[in-house]
């Protein structure tokens, strides 16, 4: 078990590293540089004058070393200018002699230096910190809508294979992972918050749940996540228990007179629960995507609003911070459903 | 000219009766669930006199009465159909005109499933489809669109106005931007379509003719990027599963790679401006379209590499052809790899297409590589493989000709779900404004550009997203209805 965990948890750092060196790279391609080159020092500059500038600032070494000094491996880099200034990566802009040689060597991810974000203003680790805050809400309600929505349609779908409830229950989660965020969002808001209609129940935006959430600003971007995802870990629920439903020791407590509710809440479920698990920890990467499309949708300024912006405006430092978030969180559940798996069914021994 | 109301003047009579069959249908079906989650389990009881009784008291009554409401349900919706094609122009309101409108797709949908139930039995899994009824909804629903599709991109018979151009005249234009579903176009008389059958957009362009004309650009790009996804997954899954050890730790790991990636950041990093000038989307092409030449090649030359008089002629048609598809596909005006002079270069297709179609290519191969190394694994240790691997066949020949027939079943339906998958990571694209021109007519742009004003004119958004809803929902259906079907066998 010990063995699993660790090579587990070596090849997701290996991921980890190989995905950010992607993104690291993707974003500090020349084009992007020049672009960041242009807007902080005005359109109409030269070409010598963007070269000076990332030559300046560092940009200008290979991508291989500025990606160890973005993790905080490698010394960053520091430069004597002709009049004796000295600037670095770690060395704060205009900072005088001393407090330049007082600064650190290493600042990187990894000594929690994340960057500053050229749209917001800020530092990346801030932003990102608030901004998974609210997003965190956002999962948190999902989550308490979808799993035990999710799991009571593919239990009773499941619990008898082919009756009418289980076609009736199938064809919903069918319906629901047909409808991507981005289509039951704006039906939603058609029908629920539009005056066309004029039902006017709940709010069409989510701007106002930041502050704090009512019934009427949150409901609807609840719900376009929570739909999409349903459907599918209800479909694989049904799929565990129809198979629960014809093992044998099921037969067996029939057979000695258990009654049908008694076999469903005590014998089948228990075994039926542990493939869902995975499902929904898998499940993690596309509430992602839903995320940002939900919250882009709604104006909700979270996590997935906040990579939109990054990613829109060629915001590098912040477009890697939000990335490095996401491939963690998709990898960590990926491990979780992976040792949760073993761990919750007895049947599966690791040589 | 009036505007045109939703039902126009059959709706009088077919509305209520619709309200009323569709609120008995609601509350039985509800009924018919509690209900029956405390009888007993149905049995069969054959009487003496020689007949079955399938399930007596409420329960039963209710089932039955659910069987009759959905024919009835039917009957209705086929009449708003019917009176909209035989009435006169305008009687019948919105619904009425878009029917007559889709006159040609419904002969079309018509024909092909009269032929295809008369020779169900001739057709393999195709027919057996006609067994299910979920499968011939889904079918249906995925048909409807292709042909509109079809119609409207060779002929132009669906679309009532230019999906692109707005209204020349001013007046009419500024009196059509956002124009409620049913409004006149200019005094109704101008020569043109007299309506804007589901109403205009910000832009003053008509939504129905939009939303006709965005079913053309996602039927050619969702099942041939899909194919294109299958061709590498196979290509790479096969010899994974096959020969198993490093090459299938490193194809593992690198299809990880690509799934832990979430798909929006990498839409984001691949498709916009900057990185389609340095060429990476061209060069990904390159890698990307060359695995159905490789699968091809591979596959006729394990098959005939015995008999070199048929396998060298064959190669070289089939090779060529396919060289040249690729090579006219791959070099484009105006990136980075344009090499083909003008005379050979066989077609160009628009610039934004490509990436859009390079990166859902991308998105989707990595699961389908799972999927066919895992089936893989499954069936090398059948003992057909065994068989033939006896008889000295190789390796290549045993993985193409022998375990990917028999694979076929799953990865058919999983073809199915696919498109749809990919229809809706198009449609994803096109909601973030990515790769595609923003007056495109594709649907994910049109919803894209429909949110801004949900609250006020909800129309220009619906239309679009509900025609995206039923494409996935019917191949979803499709999928659902083969699976069942082949696993029958």
């Amino acid at each position: 078990m010990l063995i699993f965990l660790l090579r587990r948890i070596g090849t997701m750092i290996l991921t980890a590293l190989c995905l950010t060196f992607i993104v690291f790279w993707l974003t500090n391609l020349s084009p992007n540089l020049e672009k960041v080159a242009k807007s902080e020092l005005g359109a109409r500059i030269t070409d010598a004058e963007v070269t000076s500038w990332l030559d300046k600032n560092g940009y200008n070494d290979p991508t291989i070393l500025r990606y160890g000094q973005w993790l905080g491996v490698l010394p960053g880099w520091t430069r004597t200018d002709a009049d004796g200034a000295i600037t670095g990566r770690c060395i704060p802009a205009g900072a005088d002699a001393q407090a330049a040689a007082a600064a650190p060597t290493y600042c990187g991810v990894f000594q929690g230096d994340w960057g500053f974000s050229t749209v917001f203003r800020r530092d990346v680790s801030e932003i990102i910190a608030r901004s998974l805050a609210l997003t965190g809400r956002l999962m948190l309600a999902v989550l308490i809508v979808m799993i035990p929505s999710a799991l009571i349609l593919g239990v009773l779908a499941g619990m008898r294979e082919g009756s009418r409830t289980d076609r009736a229950l199938s064809t919903v989660s069918i319906v629901t992972t047909a409808t991507p965020e981005y289509v039951s969002g704006v039906v939603l808001i058609a029908v629920f918050a539009s005056s066309a209609v004029g039902l006017k129940w709940f709010n069409g935006s989510a701007t106002s749940a930041m502050d704090g959430i009512t019934f009427a600003n949150f409901t609807l971007p609840v719900l376009t996540i929570a739909l999409y995802g349903m459907g599918y870990i209800a479909r694989m629920t049904r799929a565990s228990m129809t198979e629960v439903m014809t093992a044998q020791y099921i037969r067996t407590a029939r057979l000695k007179g258990v009654s049908f509710p008694n076999i469903v809440m005590k014998h089948a479920l228990r075994n039926a629960l542990i493939a869902p698990f995975t499902v929904i920890m898998l499940q993690f990467p596309w509430l992602l995507n839903g995320v940002v499309i939900t919250e882009t949708l709604f104006n909700y300024k979270g996590f997935g609003w906040t990579l939109v912006q990054a990613a829109g405006n060629n915001d590098i430092e912040l477009l890697l911070g939000v990335s490095v978030v996401s491939v963690f969180v998709v990898l960590i559940t990926q491990l979780i459903s992976d040792v949760g798996y073993v761990f919750l069914n007895p049947r599966i021994r690791i040589s | 000219m009036e505007p045109l109301s939703w039902t126009g003047s059959v709706g009088v009579f077919l509305n209520p009766l619709l309200g009323i069959a569709a609120a008995i249908f609601a509350i039985l079906v509800i009924a018919q669930m509690v209900m029956s989650l405390f009888a007993a389990p149905v049995t069969l009881q054959s009487n003496a006199d020689g007949t079955l009784v399938a399930r007596a008291g409420a329960l039963g009554t209710v089932e039955n009465l659910l069987r009759y409401l959905v024919f009835a349900l039917v009957l209705i919706v086929l009449a708003y159909i019917i009176t909209g094609i035989v009435l006169p122009y305008g009687q019948t309101g919105i619904l009425g005109a878009m029917s007559k409108r889709f006159l040609p797709i419904w002969v079309a949908l018509i024909l092909t499933f009269g032929l295809s139930m008369m020779f169900k039995r001739k057709l393999g899994l195709y027919g057996k489809l006609f067994d299910s009824t979920i499968g011939m909804i889904g079918f249906g629903l995925v048909m409807f669109w292709v042909y509109t599709a079809i119609f409207s991109a060779l002929f132009g018979w669906i679309e009532t106005f230019d999906p692109l151009g707005q209204p020349s005249d001013l007046f009419i234009a500024k009196a059509m931007k956002n124009a409620f579903p049913g409004a006149v176009f200019g005094t109704g008389t101008e020569g043109t379509f007299p309506h804007y059958l589901l109403g205009g957009d910000t832009l003053a362009r008509d939504i129905f003719s939009r939303m006709v004309a965005g079913s053309a650009i996602v039927i050619q790009i969702a099942p041939l990027a899909t194919l294109f996804a299958f061709m590498v997954g196979i290509t790479l899954g096969l010899p994974a599963g096959y020969f198993k050890g490093r090459l299938d730790t490193l194809l593992s790991f690198l299809a990880n790679l690509i799934l832990a990636f979430p798909v929006i950041l990498l839409f984001y990093l691949l498709v916009t401006p900057e990185i389609v000038d340095t060429g990476i989307p061209s060069f990904m092409a390159v890698v990307l379209f060359v695995f159905p030449i490789v699968f091809f090649a591979v596959l006729l030359n394990s098959r005939y590499h015995t008999q070199p008089k048929v396998r060298t002629p064959l190669l070289i048609v089939v090779l060529g052809a396919l060289g040249w598809l690729y090579l006219s596909l791959v070099s484009q005006d105006g990136t980075v790899l344009h090499f083909m002079p003008g005379g050979l270069d066989l077609f160009d297709v628009p610039p934004g297409i490509l990436v859009v179609f390079v990166s859902v290519v991308f998105v989707n191969a990595p699961t389908v590589f799972r999927i066919v190394r895992s089936l893989t694994l499954e069936l090398s240790t059948r003992d057909y493989v065994a068989a033939a691997q006896t008889r000295g066949e190789g390796s290549w020949y045993i993985m193409l000709w022998e375990i990917l027939p028999n694979a076929r079943g799953p990865l058919i339906v999983d073809f199915c779900l696919r498109i749809g998958y990919t229809t809706i990571l198009l449609g994803t694209l096109g909601f973030f404004g990515l790769g595609l021109p923003p007056e495109s007519p594709d649907w994910g742009s049109t919803i894209n550009a429909g949110r801004k004003l949900l609250s006020q004119f909800p129309h220009g958004a619906l239309a679009p997203a509900l025609a995206l809803l039923s494409l996935v929902l019917g191949l979803n259906l499709l999928a659902d209805g083969l699976r069942e079907e082949s696993l029958k066998d």
